[in-house]
């Protein structure tokens, strides 16, 4: 297993851009904040014996996924985007304190929940085959439903978005 | 410091990563910035799902992961696809003026 001092500079390069992400005001510079914390998240999947979801994660996460978000911040304009403030309205300003707390009431849930529980026990696994062949094998033998449901879903949210998409029609009917 | 990093390492970090996505929700008006806090906290459990695969010695967790960045793809292309046809009829993406049902 890895040793603590390099998890522990992974981990402060994740945590930090995710943090990035929460805290930039501009939504590009989020976009690849997001892009580094899954890179960091990537490694630490190699690490952790799973050199087909690190790739899997660098390919669809940071490249799809990502390419996405900054097509559709593109789209709609990083000008107008930054016109979106965070200022809430008076009376309802006071929920930013109680999202804050609720945060941090979460983390100590975590936090106890981690002290009470010691899920690490004495012994660590074996490293077993972890390649993309007996992940495949895996998949296509016992998880052969599941991933014909995927193709099904997939298909769905393929016909949702072109729907979504269309309704430009519509909108020059009502000009 | 202990001499290895063993499964609480992960817990711990994975709960921090989720956290921080959750927060994000809840504080920001962005909707762009919304699906990214919540793609952040579908990642996290994915490193759980993998950090408990290598704990355990068990391919499972990590098919589990790729069922999960799957669907994590397919939200996010119908939430983009949503939020672009919000934008066209309402010209903002503050969630706070997303308060009707009716376009």
């Amino acid at each position: 297993m890895i040793h603590p001092i390099p998890f522990t500079l992974l981990a402060a390069v994740a945590v930090a851009a995710a943090l990035g992400m929460l805290t930039s005001r501009n939504a590009v510079h989020s976009a690849l904040y997001l892009v580094l914390n899954f890179m960091t998240v990537a490694v630490l999947y190699l690490v952790l014996n799973a050199p087909f979801i690190a790739m899997v994660q660098i390919t669809v996460y940071a490249g799809a996924i990502v390419v996405l978000f900054l097509f559709v911040i593109m789209l709609l304009g990083a000008d107008l985007l930054r016109g979106v403030t965070d200022e809430v309205r008076g009376s309802e300003r006071y929920h930013r304190y109680l999202a804050v707390l609720l945060a941090l009431v979460l983390l100590g849930v975590f936090g106890y929940l981690l002290l009470q529980n010691n899920f690490g026990g004495t012994t660590l696994s074996p490293t077993i085959d972890a390649s993309p062949q007996a992940l495949g094998i895996t998949l296509f033998q016992d998880y052969l439903f599941p991933f014909e449901v995927t193709g099904v879903l997939l298909l769905a949210s393929i016909i949702g978005v072109v729907i979504f998409g269309h309704t430009r029609k519509r909108g020059k009917e009502n000009a | 410091m202990p001499s290895a990093v063993d499964i609480n390492w992960y817990i711990a970090l994975s709960g921090i990563l989720f956290v921080i996505g959750a927060l994000g929700v809840l504080l920001r008006r962005n909707a762009i910035i919304l699906f990214m806090s919540i793609e952040l906290m579908l990642n996290s459990a994915n490193l759980l799902f993998v950090a408990f695969a290598r704990h355990l010695g068990e391919l499972e967790g990590q098919v589990l992961v790729f069922f999960v960045i799957t669907v994590a793809a397919a939200e996010v292309a119908v939430g983009l696809a949503l939020i672009v046809a919000i934008f066209r009829s309402k010209k903002s993406i503050n969630i706070d003026e997303i308060n009707l049902l009716k376009g």
